[in-house]
């Protein structure tokens, strides 16, 4: 495919239902009210010249290009502001608009280095476009006036350079900041010939540009450029896929040269991302080709001896022989495999095939074990589906936001952008986070709540919330009356409005004032459309399904679901946590979230697979850690997944490791859990493979192959092989089929297919007879379960609580510029702006231990030690401190425990009590970690040319 | 696993007894693997201390549940 050039009309789309009609050139056409006549022009077919409109900003009519003329008005008005009007007559050709147009491009050009041959934008300049566009012929002005040719570059920026010097100040890149990604980093400095784009007065690094691109894809010159484009120049065609990142499932378009990426561009008809990105999927994908990259598999009798590259045969038969040899020796339950939510749906849905069909056991599990897996139980229980009631786009109807433990602007940024438009259109916000995120205070942008809980309190909060609404008399009762469950509520109803869960009564254990919580309960209930967004905050507790029951009960509560702009969503971490949640990854159940007990869906399964399955529940990954242990499991095949750095208690962990006789990774780089690996195969990128990824709103999108296999077969080749090896045979030739045998298999998937996701663009399950195109809103008309289920939702403490020895909570999360592990971001320059993991600790904690800003400090918690630097901030409240877990050498989780949520084993990473004081060196967890990382990931490279 | 299992049972104590026996013995048949629950019988055998009696009770009906199902695994 070329490259693919998305229509720009210059203005945004106006969504009024009204429609007006006009006339373009002699031709009608008819458009919605509040569209400007320069996009009513290229819905005709028209295109008006143009410089400082595009359509991802309003209108600003400051280029004075796209001038044309109206029967009956006065003078030559800007298209891009003039709105279109019922009868209204265009001419955007005339004598006397060509000469104003050349005129403006004149002056521009006058003031413009004329080094197009050699300009990075070359092929790509919509100055040059428009020169041509308009007939420049000469400058009447000539080159010698006064001008910014000297105009210093700002090259600080890892990813792109400003040139000022080529800059037209049309204010594309400051309206895109401001609209588009709502960061407000871009001003125009200065006025008149002094008018000059500026970064607030500093260096791009240094200001407060969090490099999304939005500014690099605005600008219509080669002023702000990927310096990827200037060093290889522009691409010859595009491949459209979908980022392999957070869970907000962002379309780019991969444009290309050869089988080598130039550049990753957002793409505008992503129904998810609408042309928007950030730093990790617009700039950070050079990991890909990173020369850690391990392409050839490896095999090794015991984890001390060096790697051997073999040929994939002998791999694949080794690793089929270890695991039959050990289920001959221990069982048939003695292995089994973890995927990691960043593989595709057909990968998981693989994985879990062959551990079903081909181990016969149902010990398959995912990472969204460790993190979304109380989502999939809470909402099940409450609603009857899985997942999350909305699409993105719902927070646009949105009235009162309510973010509970998610940083949105970290974790999910493009679908924070979308947010903080909704927000400085007037939606009021509620932020219930024991860290003053961002959110709390950004440009234009002040929540009328924060509620700083105690980390481990959230059901407490949850419940005082739901006794106001009870008790003030905000119930949706017609909503209750209509959707839900009457005993439950009744029964709910009346163990919320308790005298113990009044907010005066919790305030003790939250450490939430009760007129705070009061205020914020009465806005969630009575501001209108209210939507609770939600992330690892909530789900990584002992309590975490119960959370998640409790904002469900909250909803329904408040008649906050079945339209636009309510919803209870999470917010998933990885690109893929819904799919491979979707894809029968747990040990408990199928695709399409059936439990392994159903008969009539395990007979389904057995005809369709050609094998007897095992009715029981497997076991999860912590459960898998447990029985290796113990001595009863011995065999695991791990796909992209890194449980020695991402799983908690790292000693626990790796002591299960350790324990296995057999364990294959499959991923693209030795990670930490390959430390303990017998068999490596080496995993492909997303730009490597076709497959399907479902982002966080149900969207199932299309992940298209841009470059062949680096290590020649795809993960779902490997697995095919795995699975014949093992005697399981399994037959694809693309993954489109395995699509299509996951649509036969489950019914909320029916109507998918490749072919029908490439026509839709993308589509949200459940897709199927029923609903053809997909389901953006869920729950209209009633829950997927029936009637809505009330649970009661009793505030448990954890058992993790704070002593003399450990007077800290300590909270984790994480940061713009990496991702997850960091296997990806840590291998590109993203480390520029997070090169380590920090501990934030708050000024007064600091100074009673004697910590200064930058000190190396230890932590300690009963499961471990480590260290890292203390950053102090008042961002955290007194005795809470926080770190992210990016970095393999911090072992953020060897301080992380055991406790974990009471449905779904997922880990309580949020709450572990601790205690920090300075350090000298090193913790000795470390230092063993750099022995051993050293000793156990040697390669004895094969004969042949040098790598 | 005695924790782990005491943790299930303090979500249910909020329901009607009978309610509660219910639910802790739906979850644990429904999410823990065979091996976790024979260590559960195991530990129930040699006196169950610690255990919550919701768990107690839900390990008796699961026990005996067994007895009355035909084996569905060879």
């Amino acid at each position: 495919m070329p490259v693919i050039k998305e229509i720009d009309y210059g203005t945004p789309l106006s969504v009024a239902q009204t429609l007006v009609t006009l006339e373009i050139d002699g031709q009608p056409v008819t458009v919605p009210v509040g569209t400007s006549v320069m996009r009513a022009a290229v819905e005709a077919g028209v295109q008006v010249p143009k410089l400082c409109a595009t359509d991802s900003v309003k209108s600003f009519g400051s280029c004075r290009l796209c001038l044309v003329e109206i029967e009956g008005r006065r003078g030559t008005p800007a298209s891009c502001t003039t709105p279109a009007e019922p009868g209204m007559k265009v001419r955007t050709q005339s004598p006397k608009l060509a000469k104003l147009r050349r005129g403006v491009m004149e002056l521009y050009i006058s003031d413009h280095p004329l080094d197009c041959l050699t300009c990075g934008a070359n092929g790509d300049c919509e100055l040059q476009d428009m020169a041509g566009v308009v007939g420049l012929r000469e400058v009447r002005y000539g080159y010698e006036g006064e001008n910014h040719f000297s105009a210093p570059k700002d090259e600080t920026n890892p990813y792109f350079s400003f040139e000022p010097s080529k800059c037209i100040v049309c204010s594309r890149c400051v309206r895109a900041c401001e609209e588009v990604q709502g960061t407000f980093a871009l001003t125009i400095q200065g006025r008149g010939f002094e008018s000059k784009v500026s970064a607030g007065n500093q260096p791009f690094l240094d200001s407060e540009c969090v490099s999304c691109g939005a500014c690099v894809q605005a600008c219509p010159t080669a002023t702000l450029i990927e310096k990827s484009v200037l060093e290889k120049g522009q691409a010859e065609h595009s491949v459209v896929t979908t980022c392999a990142y957070c869970g907000v499932g962002c379309a780019f378009k991969a444009e290309m040269q050869g089988s080598e990426v130039v550049r990753m561009v957002p793409y505008k008809d992503g129904k998810a991302n609408h042309g928007h990105s950030c730093v990790k999927g617009r700039f950070a994908w050079g990991y890909a080709t990173h020369k850690d990259r391990v392409t050839k598999p490896m095999i090794r009798a015991k984890i001390t001896d060096p790697w051997r590259e073999v040929s994939w045969e002998e791999a694949i038969n080794h690793a089929a022989s270890e695991f039959k040899r050990i289920q001959a020796k221990y069982g048939r339950e003695s292995v089994g495999g973890i995927t990691s939510s960043r593989c595709t749906n057909e990968e998981s849905y693989l994985i879990q095939k062959l551990i079903r069909a081909a181990f016969g056991n149902n010990n398959t599990d995912t990472c969204a074990r460790v993190c979304h897996s109380p989502t999939g139980y809470g909402l099940k229980t409450t609603f009857g589906t899985s997942a999350g009631t909305q699409d993105f786009d719902s927070v646009e109807h949105a009235d009162v936001i309510l973010i509970i433990g998610a940083n949105p602007t970290e974790a999910h940024p493009v679908f924070a952008s979308q947010m903080k438009r909704r927000l400085r259109e007037g939606a009021r916000l509620i932020i219930i986070d024991p860290r003053q995120i961002a959110l709390v205070k950004t440009p234009h942008i002040t929540a009328d709540y924060h509620l700083p809980l105690r980390p481990g309190t959230n059901v407490a909060v949850i419940n005082a919330i739901a006794h106001v609404i009870v008790t003030e008399g905000l119930v949706d009762e017609t909503f209750v009356k209509e959707r839900c469950d009457a005993a439950g509520f009744e029964r709910w109803r009346k163990f919320v409005a308790e005298d113990r869960n009044s907010p005066e009564n919790m305030a003790p254990i939250t450490g939430v004032p009760a007129d705070q919580l009061r205020g914020a309960a009465r806005l969630f209930a009575t501001g209108g459309n209210g939507a609770i967004y939600y992330g690892l905050g909530v789900t990584e507790h002992s309590q975490g399904s119960t959370m998640v029951m409790g904002m469900a009960n909250l909803a329904m509560a408040t008649g906050n679901l079945g339209r636009n702009g309510v919803g209870v969503n999470p917010l998933r971490g990885q690109n893929n946590v819904q799919g491979a949640c979707d894809m029968g990854s747990f040990p408990h159940e199928y695709t399409g979230y059936r439990h392994v007990s159903d008969e009539s869906t395990r007979h389904l399964f057995e005809g369709a697979w050609g094998v007897k399955l095992d009715p029981e529940p497997g076991l999860r990954i912590p459960n898998m850690l447990d029985a290796a242990v113990d001595g009863t499991f011995k065999g695991l095949y791990v796909q992209g997944e890194d449980i020695a750095q991402s799983d908690p208690n790292t000693k626990h962990v790796t002591a299960g490791l350790a324990a296995m006789e057999c364990i294959v990774v499959q991923d693209l780089f030795l990670n930490e859990t390959a430390m303990y690996a017998h068999v490596f195969f080496p995993g492909s990128s997303f730009l490597e493979k076709d497959g399907t990824f479902t982002n966080a709103e149900r969207r199932i999108s299309r992940v298209r192959k841009a470059m062949p296999p680096m290590a020649g077969l795809a993960d779902w080749e490997v697995t095919v092989a795995l699975s014949n090896a093992l005697g399981y045979p399994m037959n694809y030739s693309h993954p489109s089929e395995i699509m299509d045998e996951i649509a036969r298999l489950t019914p909320t998937f029916a109507g998918v297919s490749f072919d029908r996701i490439d026509e839709l663009g993308s589509v949200q399950w459940p897709c199927n007879e029923k609903a053809p195109e997909g389901t953006p809103v869920m729950h209209i008309d009633g829950f997927a379960r029936g009637k809505g289920n009330f649970v009661v939702t009793e505030f448990v403490a954890t058992d993790e609580r704070v002593t003399a020895r450990f007077p800290l909570i300590l909270t984790t999360g994480r940061i713009l510029s990496q991702y997850n592990v960091g296997a990806q971001t840590r291998r590109t320059d993203n480390n520029i702006w997070h090169h380590e993991d920090v501990l934030e600790i708050h000024p007064f904690d600091a100074e009673y231990r004697g910590i200064r800003d930058g000190d190396l400090v230890a932590i300690a918690s009963r499961a471990g030690e480590t260290t890292l630097r203390a950053e102090v901030t008042e961002r955290i409240q007194p005795g809470v401190v926080y770190t992210t877990f990016h970095h393999p050498v911090t072992g953020a989780n060897v301080v992380t425990t055991e406790f974990s949520d009471w449905a779904t084993n997922c880990p309580e990473y949020k709450v572990t009590a601790v205690e920090v004081r300075v350090a000298k060196r090193m913790s000795q967890w470390q230092q063993e970690y750099l022995e051993t990382r050293k000793r156990t990931t040697q390669i004895l490279h094969e004969v042949g040319p040098a790598r | 696993m005695v924790h782990m299992a005491n943790q299930i049972a303090q979500f249910f104590s909020s329901y009607p007894r009978e309610e509660a026996f219910a639910g802790v013995t739906d979850h644990l048949k429904k999410f823990w693997e065979k091996r976790m629950l024979q260590q559960l019988h195991g530990y129930v055998a040699q006196g169950g201390s610690g255990l919550d009696p919701l768990v107690l009770e839900a390990e008796k009906r699961l026990v005996s549940a067994a007895k009355t199902t035909p084996a569905l695994r060879s």
